[in-house]
């Protein structure tokens, strides 16, 4: 899974080679785009995410000291949950309302003057950066559906808990991608009054 | 899926089991950095508040990498496995920024000879 | 010639049960986990996809044979050289020795009885012909016009033809690799047999190790451009669009990350397969293991570091293209130990001429071609000239088909008796060999002078004077085509009338030949123990073959 991830790390790189070359070209622009997003929500989906990843690790623990299959299934029902509230978020109170004011480009795009060309470009990295996290999101909460089953039919003990173990990190890694996410596209040129 | 590789990589070292005290404490840290990186955003540091968040966000995914997917307790081969990976992102990075960032430098307008110094020990 | 290395009177008969017929029907071969018969998979979907590509550059050369074109509409023409480049390198080179020859060798070569994830290998399989569906579906409803390198904007806003169906199919198929360079990497790390050190293995599964190392590097950043730019297209807004400030390059950087070392993904397998043969042939122990061993690492890891040497024309920074020139020297060093160190194994060593030996011999020559000639392209005052040329076309048909295809079909024979448990007809396969290089040279030579000359690539009409040079291309273009398909022939029909082949025909050294052949599903019957380094041949007086002229003891 590690030979995995790494590609995975790869996969979104190229995602922020472009963005890292774009914000260095564009910056004004991309901290007028930045604006437009909501700091409360992605702080908040951000402590969602962190907590989803605690509930996961003591998932884990739980098969690894041989605690009940109903322990290990709330942790993991726990863990799904989080998940699910982070797209929840996600769609109502962020790409819902972008979408009401007209902020996603090739979608719903009300450029007015006061959107400059970079601004476009930023939302594009933003809807194409989270877009692609929340698909990784969706897959996880697939695998953490498969997992619940094979824990309900005792699949695991304290000896055989490795695809617990795998999905894991898969489900770390991309808390980690967000924890990224969020300073880079949230908080560009800082939220104090005259930036 | 990983059943046989995982049965070897057990073989050769027990696995390490995290108290629960540590995985809470990890979390404790990382929901303090969160609150830490948006409020120090309403903070006017000038250009310093990209580097502020990044070495914010670089310090959590560290507490996520060691504790909650156990590379603390790892064997050398998953550390460079993800060191690895990293790196070649840089070289992503470094290379492709090598030509976008510089675009726009002049190329010696002037030529090679003018108002340099000549070489003048030719031995 | 010696023939005299099948030793015939050890006609051992073909063991009664073995991985083909351990079980019949086609839900035991498309449901099986056995390595051997995924391997097989593989190899019968790659030969379709070279038929299909092969045919676009039938089309293309036959096209090419007036100056105004004898065959095709420009349009058409282009959708003819953007199917063969794509077909052929996503869908044929990529895949060709590791997931056929690879997916086969590398348990029996290190004393496994299977890759460390079966049931991925086999996803793998189906992951990969779903991408060629899909490929196959956008080039039968017209094809891509946009080049096998997809530039935007071009690709992104302007092309009328299927870009998304085929780049879905690349971007599938690129999931395949992924998951075979993860089976490999494991493999070759956890299930080496007892006493198998990383310095006893064969060098075809050090280059294997590096090309899998390429696979899970690489891939994914292809995967994800394709991706960025399917959106583009589908959203008519993106990242590649200068009205947004977007940056066309960009996509060449991110694309050529990739593609860069994916034609060193093309090239070492291929040059593992060469160290095994020219071993084999010439009764002789590698001269500098641990060089031949420790350049196909190097290979792996300088070749992310040049990709900028396709850009040097096209808007990058200069500074940028100093660095990548520099740094495309560099990859050149590698290469040229493994050529120097096949050579010495060479000298003094007791040759044969069987077929797989005339397509490695072949290969060093050709290769070294090629490659001598991607010098000129490193350096920055000739590429601007060589750019866009048909010398950059025959640097890398010299480099894949001279060098890769001709690996792979050396492979293909050297392990075939293996493989199948029959032997082909040796005066056959020879006689291919050597269609197969004349009627190369034949094609891509003219080709060298046609783009020093200055015809430019990809152009479906060129001026008059460069005819002659055309018209030798495309007749080597047939000579070539007829030698590639005797093998066809052969081949298949050694599965029924060859003679039976025994363990080790070749007496060749290493763990896959101590095996019956065709070899049982669980390989061997008990795990071996390993005892000695690789390629040790005993001196070669002892074996009583005659000797090449002054050959003195090892």
């Amino acid at each position: 899974m590690w030979i995995f991830l790494a590609t995975e790390i790869l996969f979104f790189g190229g995602m922020f080679t472009a963005y890292i070359v774009y914000r260095s070209l564009h910056l004004p622009a991309f901290i007028q785009g930045s604006h437009e997003l909501i700091v409360k929500f992605g702080a908040t989906n951000t402590g969602v995410l962190i907590c989803s990843s605690l509930t996961m690790a003591l998932a884990i623990r739980s098969a690894q000291v041989g605690k009940s299959k109903g322990t290990i299934i709330f942790w993991l029902l726990l863990t799904w949950l989080l998940g699910a509230a982070f797209i929840a978020i996600k769609l109502r109170y962020e790409w819902y309302r972008d979408y009401l004011e007209g902020l996603i480009p090739g979608v719903s795009w009300l450029a007015g003057g006061t959107h400059t060309p970079g601004v476009k470009m930023f939302m594009c990295f933003y809807f194409f950066m989270t877009g692609l996290h929340a698909l990784h999101m969706v897959v996880g909460l697939g695998i953490l559906t498969v997992l619940v089953i094979m824990t309900a039919r005792h699949r695991f003990s304290r000896e055989y808990y490795a695809p617990l173990e795998i999905s894991g990190l898969y489900w770390h890694f991309v808390d980690i991608v967000w924890i990224f996410l969020f300073p880079l596209l949230y908080l560009i040129g800082g939220r104090y009054p005259g930036s | 899926m990983a059943e046989h590789a995982g049965q070897h990589a057990r073989d050769y070292h027990q696995p390490h089991i995290v108290p629960v005290m540590t995985y809470v404490a990890v979390f404790l840290a990382l929901m303090v950095f969160t609150l830490l990186t948006t409020w120090i955003a309403y903070i006017d540091l000038g250009k310093w508040n990209t580097v502020v968040a990044l070495i914010i966000a670089v310090c959590k995914m560290l507490l996520v990498v060691l504790f909650f997917m156990h590379v603390k307790y790892a064997t050398g081969l998953t550390r460079i496995i993800i060191i690895g990976a990293f790196f070649w992102l840089g070289i992503m990075i470094t290379l492709t920024g090598a030509d976008e960032f510089t675009r726009h430098w002049e190329i010696l307008p002037q030529g090679w000879t003018s108002g340099m110094h000549i070489a003048r020990t030719l031995f | 010639m010696s023939t005299a290395i099948r030793d015939l009177d050890d006609a051992a008969a073909e063991p009664a049960v073995n991985y083909l017929n351990a079980s019949y029907g086609i839900k035991s071969w498309l449901l099986t986990f056995d390595h051997k018969r995924i391997g097989l998979l593989y190899l019968a979907t790659i030969t379709v996809m070279f038929v299909v590509g092969g045919v676009a550059a039938t089309l293309m050369r036959m096209h090419l044979v007036e100056p105004q074109g004898a065959l095709f509409e420009p349009e058409t023409y282009n959708k003819m050289f953007s199917t063969h480049g794509i077909i052929m390198v996503f869908f044929f080179l990529v895949p060709s020795i590791p997931a056929t020859l690879g997916n086969f060798l590398i348990p029996l070569m290190i004393g496994a009885r299977d890759v460390a994830f079966p049931k991925l290998n086999l996803l793998s399989w189906y992951i990969f012909v779903t991408g060629c569906a899909f490929a196959l579906y956008g080039t039968i409803s017209g094809g891509v016009d946009t080049g096998w390198t997809f530039y935007p904007p071009y690709s992104s806003l302007y092309a009328q033809t299927h870009v998304v169906a085929v780049a879905l199919g690349i971007f599938i198929a690129g999931f395949s690799s992924i998951l075979t360079g993860l089976n490999f990497i494991v493999t070759i790390h956890k299930m080496r047999a007892p006493g198998m050190t990383w310095f006893r293995l064969p060098l075809f599964i050090w280059a294997l190790y590096a090309t899998s190392l390429i696979f899970v590097l690489g891939t994914p950043v292809i995967a994800i451009t394709l991706f960025l730019l399917a959106l583009e297209r589908l959203l008519h807004v993106g990242i590649f669009d200068p009205a947004v400030g977007g940056d066309p390059l960009l996509f060449q950087h991110l694309f050529w990350f990739y593609s860069h070392p994916a034609v060193y993904i093309m090239i070492l397998p291929g040059m593992g397969v060469i160290s095994e043969l020219i071993t084999a042939f010439s009764r002789k122990k590698i001269f500098g293991y641990s060089f031949v061993a420790f350049s196909s690492l190097s290979i792996a890891v300088i070749s992310f570091i040049v990709w900028g040497h396709h850009m040097f024309v096209t808007g990058q920074a200069i500074y940028a293209g100093l660095v990548f020139s520099v740094l495309s020297f560099l990859v050149a060093i590698p290469s040229a130990v493994k050529v120097f160190n096949w050579t010495a194994t060479l000298y003094r060593g007791s040759i044969s001429y069987e077929a797989p030996m005339l397509y490695a011999l072949g290969f060093i020559g050709l290769f070294t071609i090629g490659g001598l000639t991607g010098l000129f392209l490193a350096s920055l005052a000739t590429d601007v000239h060589l750019n866009g040329t048909y010398f950059i076309v025959a640097h890398f048909h010299y480099i894949m088909v001279g060098g890769a295809v001709m690996a792979y079909l050396g492979g293909i024979h050297f392990w075939w008796p293996k493989i199948s448990g029959r032997l082909y007809p040796d005066m056959w396969a020879r006689i291919s060999a050597a269609i197969i290089f004349i009627g190369f040279n034949l094609t891509f030579f003219p080709q060298f002078m046609l783009g020093y000359l200055g015809m430019p690539r990809r152009y479906a009409v060129y001026p008059a004077e460069f005819q002659v040079l055309n018209v030798m291309s495309s007749a080597g273009a047939s000579i070539l085509g007829i030698g590639y398909v005797i093998p066809l022939i052969y081949l298949i029909w050694s599965m029924r009338y060859g003679p039976v082949a025994g363990p080790n025909p070749w007496k060749a050294k290493g763990l896959e030949w101590t095996v019956p052949s065709p070899p049982p599903t669980e390989n061997f019957e008990e795990i071996p123990i390993v005892s000695e380094d690789a390629y040790e041949y005993p001196a070669i007086e002892e074996h009583g073959y005659p000797e090449a002229p002054g050959v003195a003891r090892v």
